[in-house]
This record gives structure tokens, C-alpha cells and sequence, in this order.
């Protein structure tokens, strides 16, 4: 029963995010408002760690599994993408790994100028 | 052949058992390229174009895994509410990381857009490329991009920055915890964030909320910039 509540409690959640997608008139999916609403339920108890986290570990766990659609569905999108596939490509390469570098960059110095981050380890 | 053609579950145990494969093959090698899932999607469109299976016939069994997204995003929550007392006292490091991470994002996407001569179109198509997909669709489409070219975007962003998140993290001496989350996070969005929750938890939460934040500021940001194209 215990997975059946977490999932259930989940679930629900997920649906609050839902509702909230289909009544805001904002480009924001049910998951994200979903992950806002778990969080605040955290918070302020509404939801107690224990009701969900065992459930929640599994789900994350797997989630690398839940993006191999969406990618497969490469194959059926080729038509679009060969038109310009070296750009895209490079343009893909570059601008992920500038942001990954810029951003996680500015959070090390900033981390460091205030005499956190490394010392904490 | 009309057995496998039609099959609901063989496309599915071909994704998830070359899953396995290349989790078992990672672990072995340790090279980046024997990344679990860039083996199974090159698998599964290998079987699916050799064996003439249509990407709906994949799709009618494959969804149920894509359903669950929606609940595992929602559990993100779980990591980040452990972690919350490190992004209080760490919030400025954070947000400023993200907020660059955003800017770089649109930055690069023009200037490498004019680079290539791409349309308006295609250009709004491409800026919200590191965000998750279901906010980035919806940019796309508000700005009149080609949401279909959107989605590819996203995917092929992600698995990039999934296969290169400790390459990158390494070459550029990011080494503190919350660093590489909000990096990968900011990037690859949940893609990335898969594997920032392999490096660790403090990685996987400041990720999971780089996904959102940086969401969020794009949607924003976005409408801005595409008046500079």
C-alpha cells in the first residue's frame, strides 16, 4: 500500500499542476507547476517527506528511461532537421557548452568571493 | 514480420534492454560516448529503420514511459526541499549562475544564428533550446517558431549536455557541487539533470532548480530577444 499512496499523492499533485497549466494563461507546463507545488506542500507540511519520498526516488531514478521516446522521435522529425543539419548541430555543441561553462563558472565565483563552496566540502 | 511491425512491447525492450547494455558498458569503459542513453536511442532508431517499424507503432507502447515525466519532474521537488538549507545560504551564487547561464543561452544562440544567415524564423526556433521541452514548445510557438524543430533542438541539446556535463565540469575546473548543478542544469535542462543526479544529490537538486528558474527567465528573456533578429 505504501507505493500505491505515494504514487496516488504524486498523481494528485501532478494534476494540481495541471489545473493550474490549463487556468493560467502562461507557456508554463503541469510540471513545472507541479514541482513548484510539491515544494511549497514540503514546506509547509501540507505533505510530509515521508509520504512521497520513496516513490520520488524511484521515479527520478528511472527518469533518464522516460527521455528515450522524445529522442526516438528524432527519426521522425529528420525531414526538419536535415535541412540545416550542420548548423543546427554546431550551433547545438556550442552554445550548450558555453552555458554550462558561464553558468557554472559564475557560481563557483560567486561562491568563492564569499568564502563558501570549496571549504565546505 | 507483421508480428514485430505491430508489436506494442518490441520496441520498448529493445529501448530498455540496450539501456541496460550501455549502462553495464559505461561502467566498464567509463568513456562519456558509452553514455546509456545516446546507445539506446541510436539503437532503437537502428531496429526501428531496419525492421520498417513505424515511430507511432514505437510510440503507442513507448508513451507510457514519456507519461511519466510529468510525475518524476513534479518529484524533483523531493531533492531540492532535502537541499534547501545549502540554496539559502547559497542563493546569490546560485541565481547569478543561472541568470548567466540564460543570457549566454540567447547571446550565443544570435550571434550564431547571423553566423549562419538562419531565418526569424529558425532563430526564434533555437532560443529556447536549453529549457525543458514543454516550456521551450510553448515559447516557440508564442514567438512563431517551428515547434517540431524546437522539440529536436531541446532533445539534441540535452543529449549533448547529458554525454558531456563531467568533460566540461573538468576542462573548466568546476568542481564545487552546486556549481555543476546549476551548470548542467542550466544547459540540459532535465536531461542533464539525470546526470547531474548520477554525480550527486547536491548536483541533482541545484540542477532540478536550474530547470525551473531557468524555464522561467527564458520565457521572459526570449520574447525580448527575438526583436534583435
Amino acid at each position: 500500500m505504501k507505493y500505491v499512496k505515494q504514487f496516488a499523492i504524486i498523481l494528485l499533485v501532478s494534476l494540481a499542476g495541471e489545473l493550474m497549466s490549463f487556468l493560467l494563461p502562461l507557456p508554463v507546463p503541469a510540471s513545472i507547476y507541479g514541482l513548484v507545488l510539491m515544494l511549497f506542500s514540503l514546506l509547509t507540511g501540507l505533505i510530509k517527506l515521508d509520504a512521497v519520498h520513496d516513490t520520488a526516488c524511484f521515479l527520478i531514478e528511472i527518469m533518464p528511461l522516460m527521455f528515450i521516446p522524445a529522442a526516438v522521435g528524432l527519426m521522425a522529425s529528420w525531414s526538419v532537421i536535415r535541412a540545416n543539419l550542420l548548423a543546427y548541430l554546431v550551433i547545438a555543441a556550442v552554445t550548450t557548452l558555453a552555458v554550462m561553462a558561464v553558468s557554472g563558472l559564475v557560481t563557483q565565483g560567486v561562491l568563492r568571493r564569499n568564502g563558501k563552496g570549496e571549504d565546505r566540502k | 514480420m507483421t508480428f514485430f511491425e505491430e508489436s506494442v512491447f518490441f520496441g520498448v525492450s529493445v529501448s530498455l534492454v540496450s539501456y541496460g547494455l550501455g549502462a553495464a558498458l559505461q561502467k566498464k569503459s567509463k568513456s562519456a560516448l558509452c553514455n546509456p542513453l545516446l546507445i539506446s536511442v541510436a539503437v532503437t532508431i537502428a531496429v526501428l529503420v531496419t525492421a520498417r517499424i513505424d515511430y507511432e507503432v514505437y510510440y503507442e507502447g513507448a508513451k507510457y514511459l514519456s507519461y511519466l515525466l510529468t510525475p518524476a519532474t513534479v518529484c524533483l521537488a523531493v531533492p531540492l526541499y532535502e537541499k534547501l538549507a545549502l540554496l539559502k545560504e547559497n542563493w546569490k551564487a546560485v541565481f547569478a549562475g543561472i541568470f548567466s547561464g540564460v543570457l549566454t543561452t540567447l547571446c550565443s544562440v544570435l550571434v550564431m544564428s547571423r553566423l549562419f544567415h538562419l531565418s526569424h524564423e529558425e532563430y526564434v526556433t533555437l532560443l529556447p533550446k536549453s529549457i525543458t521541452t514543454a516550456i521551450g514548445m510553448g515559447v516557440s510557438e508564442e514567438l512563431g517558431g517551428y515547434v517540431t524543430l524546437t522539440v529536436a533542438m531541446i532533445i539534441i541539446t540535452g543529449i549533448f549536455g547529458n554525454v558531456t556535463a563531467v568533460a566540461v565540469c573538468r576542462l573548466f575546473r568546476i568542481t564545487d557541487p552546486i556549481a555543476k548543478g546549476v551548470g548542467i542544469g542550466s544547459a540540459a535542462h532535465a536531461l542533464g539533470t539525470a546526470k547531474a543526479i548520477e554525480l550527486g544529490e547536491v548536483e541533482g537538486a541545484m540542477s532540478s532548480l536550474s530547470i525551473v528558474v531557468a524555464g522561467l527567465l527564458t520565457v521572459v528573456g526570449a520574447s525580448v530577444f527575438a526583436n534583435f533578429m
